[in-house]
This record gives C-alpha cells, sequence and structure tokens, in this order.
C-alpha cells in the first residue's frame, strides 16, 4: 500500500513515532525502535554533569529515523527557541516539536507560547512540530506562523488514559489541512488505533512503550494498531447508529406467507 | 576566575579555552553542543576563546525524551 506521509521535504511510512524517554537502558530502546520500524524519534536536550559523560543516545537510534529533538524544559517560547537553536547546532537536522509547559501538575501546554515560538523558529528553516492543547483557533494560528503538523494531545502526558480530547482532536482533523498527530497520553494499542481510525496523520507514543513489561513488543503492539487503524481509516470507517441494522435479509424467513 | 557553568558557580584557571574546559572535565566533543554566553559556538572555534569572568557556559547534549 503505497500510503506515505510526506513532512519537511521527507516520506514517512511508518506512522507510529516514538519517543525516548523512560527507556530502563538504550539497548532495549534500540531493540524496540528497531521492532517498531519508527521512522519518526524524539530525543531531549539537557545539561550534562561533569564527570559523567554518559553514552552517546544518537548511537542507539536507527540511522533511517527523522531524529526530532523536543524543547521540554522551556517554560516560554524564549526558552525553546534556545533549546531549539541548541537541537539543530548538534547537527542532527532541523526538525523540532516545540512543548513548552509551566503547568507542573497536568504537563500541559502553553498554546500562546507555542505559537510565538513557532513563529521564530519558522524563518530559521525549521521543520515545526507543535505540541499543543486541541483548540482550533491556536491550530489556525500555528498554521499561519510556519507549522508543518498539529500535535495535540490525547490526556496528559505520561497519564496513559487514552484520547480524552477525542471531540476536539475530530474538530481539528476535519478543519486543519496539516497533519494532526496525536501525541501524549496514548497508554495502549487500541488508543493509538482509535486515533488512527480518526483520521490522525500520525499518533506520539513513549511511556506506554517505554514502561511497558515487555517495551519491544509492545512497540510492535502499537505499530500494528497503527497500522490497522490506518487501514481502517483508508477503507472508510461506517457510521454509527443508535438503532440496530440487520446485517441479513429481511426476506425468505421460515414462517408462513 | 568565576564562572557560570551549567547554571553552577565555579572557578576555572585563566588561560582556559572552551576547548581545555571541554577535555578538563571528560566531555566526549562528539555528544555535546556549548553555548557561550548565550551564542552556541561551533565546535571548531572552542580552541580559540578564552573564558572570562562572569562567562556563562552551557554544555548540554541528548537524552531521552518523549
Amino acid at each position: 500500500m503505497d500510503d506515505i506521509l510526506r513532512m519537511g521535504g521527507r516520506d514517512i511510512e511508518n506512522r507510529l513515532f516514538i519517543g525516548t524517554g523512560k527507556f530502563s537502558g538504550y539497548k532495549v530502546m534500540k531493540e524496540a525502535l528497531e521492532a517498531s520500524g519508527a521512522d519518526v524519534v524524539t530525543v531531549a536536550l539537557r545539561r550534562v554533569d561533569s564527570g559523567s559523560d554518559t553514552e552517546d543516545i544518537l548511537k542507539y537510534i536507527p540511522e533511517k529515523c527523522i531524529l526530532v529533538p523536543n524543547t521540554s524544559g522551556a517554560r516560554d517560547a524564549e526558552e525553546a527557541v534556545r533549546i531549539a537553536r541548541l537541537a539543530k547546532a548538534a547537527g542532527c537536522g532541523n526538525w523540532v516539536k516545540i512543548e513548552i509547559i509551566r503547568d507542573n501538575k497536568y504537563l500541559l501546554p502553553d498554546n500562546l507560547e507555542t505559537v510565538k515560538a513557532t513563529e521564530i523558529l519558522a524563518k530559521e528553516d525549521f521543520i515545526i512540530l507543535p505540541y499543543m492543547s486541541p483548540d482550533l483557533s491556536m491550530a489556525r494560528r500555528l498554521v499561519d506562523a510556519g507549522a508543518a503538523a498539529i500535535m495535540p494531545l490525547g490526556s496528559p502526558i505520561g497519564s496513559n488514559r487514552g484520547i480524552k480530547t477525542k471531540e476536539l482532536v475530530e474538530i481539528l482533523i476535519n478543519e486543519i489541512k496539516l497533519p494532526i498527530i496525536v501525541d501524549a497520553g496514548l497508554g495502549v494499542p487500541s488508543s493509538a488505533c482509535e486515533c488512527m481510525e480518526m483520521g490522525c496523520a500520525a499518533v506520539l507514543v513513549n511511556t506506554a512503550i517505554a514502561i511497558a513489561e515487555d517495551p519491544v513488543d509492545m512497540a510492535k503492539a502499537f505499530s500494528a494498531a497503527v497500522r490497522a487503524g490506518r487501514l481502517a481509516h483508508l477503507a472508510g470507517v461506517p457510521r454509527s447508529t443508535s438503532d440496530g441494522r440487520p446485517s441479513s435479509p429481511l426476506t425468505g424467513f421460515l414462517r408462513d406467507r | 576566575m568565576n564562572v557560570k557553568i551549567n547554571g553552577r558557580q565555579e572557578t576555572v584557571d585563566k588561560d582556559t579555552t572552551i576547548a581545555k574546559l571541554i577535555s578538563d572535565k571528560g566531555f566526549t566533543p562528539e555528544h555535546i553542543v556549548v553555548e557561550y554566553n548565550l551564542k552556541i559556538v561551533p565546535k571548531d572555534e572552542w580552541g580559540k576563546i578564552y573564558i572570562g569572568e562572569d562567562d556563562r557556559i552551557e554544555i548540554v547534549s541528548f537524552v531521552g525524551g518523549g
């Protein structure tokens, strides 16, 4: 099936994007990434501590993957822009996931600051994937600002609660021309499948894979679920009704005519 | 000389370049990016920049993240 997601000048075959946080080690992370066949992988940028020069995570990310540094830790647009520039200077391309969070309880993003950061970074030729609370007006502003996709949250980061924002995300899918990629909160493959059935272009999953008892098999499960959901979407998901509709003919019953 | 490295107050010797600082701290240059007084410094310039009083240096690298 020729069903390619084209973004930022790249062809993306696998619509399961994977985050690299919280894995118990880089080796199992690498196995999970390989098993899933992921084409897009996110990383974060942090200060390094003296004397603890840890291993380079990039060595454990398959070469074919598009690397998307996030701006986690940023509390406003200025900090996000600074992190994005540092990530670009590391020489791993010009993709960035903007993530600006001031709320430490729910980890919900600051949409206004996200728009501001998108405006600045779009002028510097970044391919921008903004993480946002699903809101149509803000999504439109992100489109105008130069985003390459819109990444609404399903539920709070790491909460594994699934697609609680479904109806708002559906509005984005219907109204926004850019790829809609649900990011955060998808705890089980069926949630990822549901997003894809709805018409999302992709999903981003981290915690549910990383903290599974067997992250490699969980990565495979998510990948299969994303494929299934996508296929169903392309096949045309039938409308639901509140009353029953027989699936067998209503003629030829074994009774007197 | 008093400088701030990764947000922490530290002292470095006079005539210390960024390259020497990185090597003294035992970092692998390929893994890291250096920001010097809020400006990103390309690796080939690390040896040319001498750290001065009250300079602010950030040394960062990639880690896991979603």
